[in-house]
């Protein structure tokens, strides 16, 4: 564990030279462009994803044991292809989970670990940041494989439903909702173009490369940070992280994405 | 804030709210009493981002389902909602339209306010720019509202124009009842003299936007 935080350290300054000059460029499409180019044989994601196996291996928690019997939907230990069927219906949890809520399970059941530090800690203390290296080790797993997000349980089917209507449910003081920003086709908040998330595309081109690493700040954000900071925009109150809404949504544009080919972990403005 | 009493569990009890919710198009296991325990279950207030703001107006209940909103038997409802929202709406009490349109720019340009991140005492921005084109030297705009540019030469200053000028920007549902804008003055994003630099940005003929 303590590796892995060092290791992410190491990385972060490592690459905060890179940040500042793109933060620099005029024309943020065209330095994320360029950026992307410079980048396409070692997205720096990789190296969270190099922590994040680590601590897949590692022995850890009360238990000392790793969470490599941790069953992600394909059965104990299945890693490859896992993160493109989820979120999913568990008989063991009786839930649906995306892969947040999973690990969370499994940190509990396997490594004898107290959820309630992770999903409390802020998504930039050490617990979030075993998260974030996870997902992007999860994530790259499923590279490209295509999304298999159908569902068909009635608990699926329900938390599909519940997330539609959360993504078109307005509320707080600038009555936003989810759609308000990404429920037409072709906007743009200043130079920030806006996904149409009830539409195929536009829901594959958010889900398909979430998580991911964030040239603008230097972060590798998992899906939860994502609809986090989107719920901040958007003037709500926060989400507890891994709960129902968040599952809800993710259900929503994943299986608004199903077929499309995962290219996580990804990389972002 | 007062007067959004209307609780999402609350307002589906009522007669009214029940048949509104129930025409909607969730699919099953999302009904209100499912989706009331999810949104209770689900957040948390941080900062000045209470949890009370998760309970809806009368205004967003109704454009919360996209399948009723335009749909040809809900106008006489789009018109009630836009009445109400009409009512709501406070003049200026000098009678004086327009302020400091570089004031004006300033706010326009901020989008400062009001997310579990911001102070309760820091001045709100309009988050104008996030959805507008308004003066063209700034080419960093959205889109999700359409262009101001050019706003009083297109439209005149006369009074009809200050007042319904006015009247969006304090509560845009006003003409438009499920409108993607915020209602600035009726939230309290906005005090009356930052609308007035707005109109001033929007209206002075020696506004950029209208050179
Ligand atoms: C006030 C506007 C606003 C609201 C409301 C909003 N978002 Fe976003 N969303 C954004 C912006 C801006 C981005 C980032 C686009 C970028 O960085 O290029 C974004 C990005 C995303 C992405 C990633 C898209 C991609 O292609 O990378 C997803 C998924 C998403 N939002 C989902 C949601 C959901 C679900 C909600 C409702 C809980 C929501 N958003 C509410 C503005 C908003
Ligand atoms: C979240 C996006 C959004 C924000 C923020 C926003 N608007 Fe709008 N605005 C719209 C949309 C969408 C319309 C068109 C639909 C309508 O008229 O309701 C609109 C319409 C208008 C109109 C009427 C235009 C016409 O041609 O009749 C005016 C004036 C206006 N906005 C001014 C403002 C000002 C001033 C601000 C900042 C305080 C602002 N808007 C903030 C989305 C937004």
């Amino acid at each position: 564990m303590h590796q892995a935080s060092t290791g992410i350290a190491a990385f972060l300054a490592a690459v905060a030279a890179v940040t500042v000059a793109h933060a620099q460029m005029d024309n943020p499409q065209a330095g994320i462009e360029a950026y992307r180019e410079a980048l396409q044989d070692g997205n720096p994601a990789e190296l969270h994803e190099m922590a994040g196996e680590e601590l897949w291996t590692t022995p850890a928690g009360p238990k000392n044991a790793s969470l490599e019997q941790c069953d992600l939907g394909l059965g104990p230990g299945v890693v490859k292809g896992a993160y493109a069927r989820l979120p999913r219906y568990f008989a063991d949890t009786d839930r649906v989970q995306d892969l947040e809520s999973r690990l969370l399970t499994c940190m509990e059941t396997l490594q004898g670990k107290d959820p309630k530090v992770y999903i409390d800690a802020s998504f930039t203390a050490p617990p979030k940041e075993e998260m974030n290296a996870l997902v992007a080790y999860l994530s790259g797993q499923s590279r490209d494989v295509a999304v298999t997000v159908t569902p068909e349980h009635p608990k699926e089917r329900a938390m599909y439903e519940l997330g539609k209507r959360l993504f078109f449910f307005q509320g707080g003081p600038y009555d936003f909702s989810c759609a308000t920003c990404h429920g037409q086709e072709g906007t743009r908040i200043r130079m920030q173009d806006l996904p149409y998330i009830p539409g195929h595309e536009g829901a594959a081109a958010g889900w398909t490369s979430w998580p991911a690493y964030r040239v603008s700040n230097g972060q590798m954000w998992s899906m939860q940070w994502r609809l986090n900071d989107c719920f901040r925009q958007q003037r709500f109150p926060e989400p507890i992280y891994a709960s129902d809404a968040t599952i809800a949504l993710s259900t929503y544009i994943a299986a608004n994405s199903n077929g499309a080919v995962m290219k996580t972990p990804g990389i972002k403005r | 804030m007062k007067h959004r009493a209307l609780l999402v569990a609350v307002a589906l009890l009522l007669p009214g709210g029940a048949a509104m919710a129930q025409s909607g198009p969730w699919g099953p296991g999302a009904d209100d009493a499912a989706f009331a325990q999810m949104l209770k279950t689900s957040f948390k207030g941080r900062g000045v981002a209470t949890l009370d703001r998760l309970n809806q107006d009368e205004t967003q209940v109704f454009c919360s389902d996209p399948e009723t909103v335009y749909a040809p038997e809900s106008a006489a409802r789009r018109e009630e909602i836009e009445k109400v929202n009409l009512a709501s709406v406070k003049w200026p009490a000098d009678g004086v339209w327009l302020g400091d349109w570089k004031e004006g720019e300033k706010i326009a340009q901020s989008g400062r306010g009001n997310t579990w991140t911001d102070k309760p005492e820091q001045v709100n921005g309009g988050n104008c720019y996030n959805c507008h084109q308004i003066s063209a030297e700034e080419i960093s705009h959205g889109t999700i509202g359409p262009s101001l540019h050019n706003y009083g030469k297109l439209r005149g200053t006369d009074d009809a124009v200050m007042k319904a000028t006015w009247a969006k920007i304090y509560n845009s549902k006003s003409n438009n009842a499920c409108s993607n804008m915020p209602r600035a003055g009726h939230m309290g994003i906005l005090s009356e003299e930052q609308m007035k630099h707005l109109m001033a940005l929007l209206l002075d003929p020696r506004s950029p936007v209208n050179q």
